[in-house]
């Protein structure tokens, strides 16, 4: 099993788009290579032949109508009632695009 | 008599018999909630205008009596955070299909109970809003992830509680509480506006004082739900009807006990008297050996069970925290722990091609998860019931968990095998330590739908032993 280092750390704390501090990517460090550990007792067990799990009680296909229910939906109101940032009812989200 | 220490059952014949009033139940409530609930951090929100609702509801199945919930199911008009300071303060613009169906059958949701922030936890330590103390003895842990909900019910702050469990967290906090905890089958009762943590182990249940509260509960909240295409269509029983019903003739397998590790524990020793007990109620009990691999009449160690389990758990963590942007609700992802930037980030990980052999990690866990399903199956091919220990111990003590990145999936070990499997299970009292007034739980796990079996059993087991302290 591959040893993970605070660089990894650092590159999947991006792509979790999760702040982590110096301390804290070692501890996780630490926490990850532990946790791997145990992770590795999985290649012990012979699962050759065997098909993955994908619904544990074998339901299939569950499907319903596409079609809007009045029921379900909220208000505009409900739905930015709990925002930090809008603006004229819209959500405001940082910027992805600029100019250089 | 306080009237908070009434069960869910003598609480609805009393007032039917119109002996006690629900002002009464609730005075006593809150009495105890405001002598006791800032020592043990138990709720962190409370309806204070429960009993007015109450009134109302008096007719209903559920009488206006009031369920504590733990803090994961979304409340409208209570706020819900997950123990999480990333959803403080935050007010839900729709109801969880549990909370909506306890409240249409007459429930009141008292308060939020605190739980391990996201459900990531074994202690109810991990909460951004500190931990809850076991009402049994404050110096420890109730467990968790649905600490809070038991630890309601052990301090009668509740006549009954909901929580979740993904691997364990009903069954071990009801354990470690000395509760009645029931984990029903994957998709009997809906995860519809409960926090997702593992998509598909995720059971939301009761966790009560009797075994028939808990068959009272999962009749008002099991069902099939148009808004989790996972809930089954199986018809919903009326799980009271044969509670009484006894073990005789049933076949009990007993599990996990002859591992190294669990041998010679107090709580293998009270599984081999559950064991003896069940026998001479007319079951025939049987030891089943531990094997490394899946072979014929044996149970699957419960060892592989902690690394599929945290290969999945994570994986599905990851993915349903994604939602959390800090955009449409709630504050961004710097307010995420220690544990939710843990398992995310190992989430992540896992699901990468980096630790993969020749296939993802995930795909080779789910494979393993397949041998469990096989193998609890064949076994429920031959047995009625399988019976386990909840917890390899007793409650930690407080700061138990500290340091201990795995900390959760060794108190839960025992219980993971069926999670990942989806098979339902109920955690009774099964012993008690006078010294430290801390209790073990019996693990009784039944095939897929088998509520109404486990149910009978430890109805049987509660009612012909001394360790429930509700049951006179």
């Amino acid at each position: 099993m591959v040893k993970i280092s605070t660089d990894t750390v650092d590159h999947i704390a991006k792509l979790a788009k999760i702040p982590v501090s110096e301390k804290e990517k070692e501890e996780l460090a630490v926490g990850f290579n532990k946790t791997l550990e145990v992770i590795d007792e999985l290649f012990k067990v012979d699962v050759s032949g065997v098909e993955p799990t994908h619904q544990i009680t074998g339901l299939e296909n569950i499907l319903r109508e596409d079609k809007i229910d009045e029921r379900k939906t909220i208000t505009q109101d409900q739905a930015l009632s709990n925002t930090k940032k809008k603006h004229n009812g819209y959500f405001v989200v940082d910027q992805i695009l600029a100019e250089d | 008599m306080k009237l908070n220490e009434l069960t869910l059952k003598s609480a609805i014949n009393l007032l039917d018999k119109k002996e006690i009033s629900l002002k009464d139940v609730y005075s006593d409530v809150f009495q105890k909630i405001n002598e006791k609930n800032k020592e043990l951090n138990i709720y962190l929100a409370i309806d204070k205008k429960a009993e007015a609702e109450a009134e109302k509801q008096k007719n209903q199945p559920l009488r206006g009596l009031p369920i504590a919930v733990k803090d994961n199911f979304l409340t409208v008009g209570l706020p819900t955070t997950a123990s999480s300071k990333l959803l403080d303060g935050f007010m839900p613009p729709y109801e969880s299909a549990v909370t909506k169906k306890i409240k249409e059958a007459g429930g009141v949701v008292i308060g939020k109970t605190n739980m391990d922030a996201w459900a990531h936890g074994s202690s109810t330590e991990t909460s951004d809003y500190g931990p809850t103390k076991n009402p049994r003895n404050p110096d420890y842990l109730p467990g968790g992830s649905s600490g809070g909900s038991a630890a309601a019910i052990a301090s009668d702050m509740a006549i009954a509680a909901i929580g979740s469990e993904t691997a364990g967290s009903i069954r071990q906090p009801a354990a470690w509480c000395g509760t009645v905890g029931l984990k029903p089958t994957y998709g009997r009762v809906s995860r519809y506006g409960a926090i997702a943590m593992g998509s598909s182990l995720d059971s939301p249940g009761p966790i009560t004082k009797t075994v028939e509260d808990s068959a009272l509960i999962l009749n008002q909240i099991a069902g099939r739900d148009e808004n989790d295409g996972t809930t089954s269509p199986l018809p919903v029983i009326d799980y009271t009807k044969n509670l009484k019903k006894g073990v005789k003739g049933m076949k009990v397998g007993i599990c996990y006990i002859d591992h190294p590790k669990i041998k010679d524990t107090e709580a293998a020793k009270s599984i081999e008297k559950a064991g003896k007990f069940f026998e001479t109620m007319g079951a025939s009990v049987e030891l089943i050996t531990t094997s490394h691999n899946l072979e014929k009449n044996k149970v699957l160690s419960h060892e592989h069970a902690i690394s599929v389990y945290t290969v999945v758990q994570r994986a599905e963590v990851s993915s349903n925290l994604a939602r959390y942007d800090g955009i449409r609700f709630a504050n961004d992802r710097s307010y995420f722990g220690h544990e939710a930037k843990n398992r995310i980030m190992l989430g992540i990980f896992g699901m990468s091609k980096d630790i993969s052999r020749e296939e993802l990690v995930y795909v080779y866990a789910q494979k393993v998860r397949s041998l469990y399903i096989k193998n609890f199956k064949e076994l429920f091919s031959n047995y009625d019931i399988l019976i386990s220990p909840v917890s390899p111990s007793f409650a930690l003590p407080l700061g138990a968990t500290s340091g201990d990145a795995m900390f959760g999936e060794l108190q839960d070990m025992l219980v993971e095998p069926s999670s990942l499997a989806g098979i339902c299970g109920i955690s009774v009292p099964n012993y008690k330590d006078e010294k430290t007034g801390l209790y073990l739980g019996l693990n009784i796990m039944g095939d897929y739908f088998q509520e109404e079996k486990i149910l009978q059993a430890a109805y049987a087991f509660e009612q012909g032993t001394k360790w429930n302290p509700w049951i006179k």
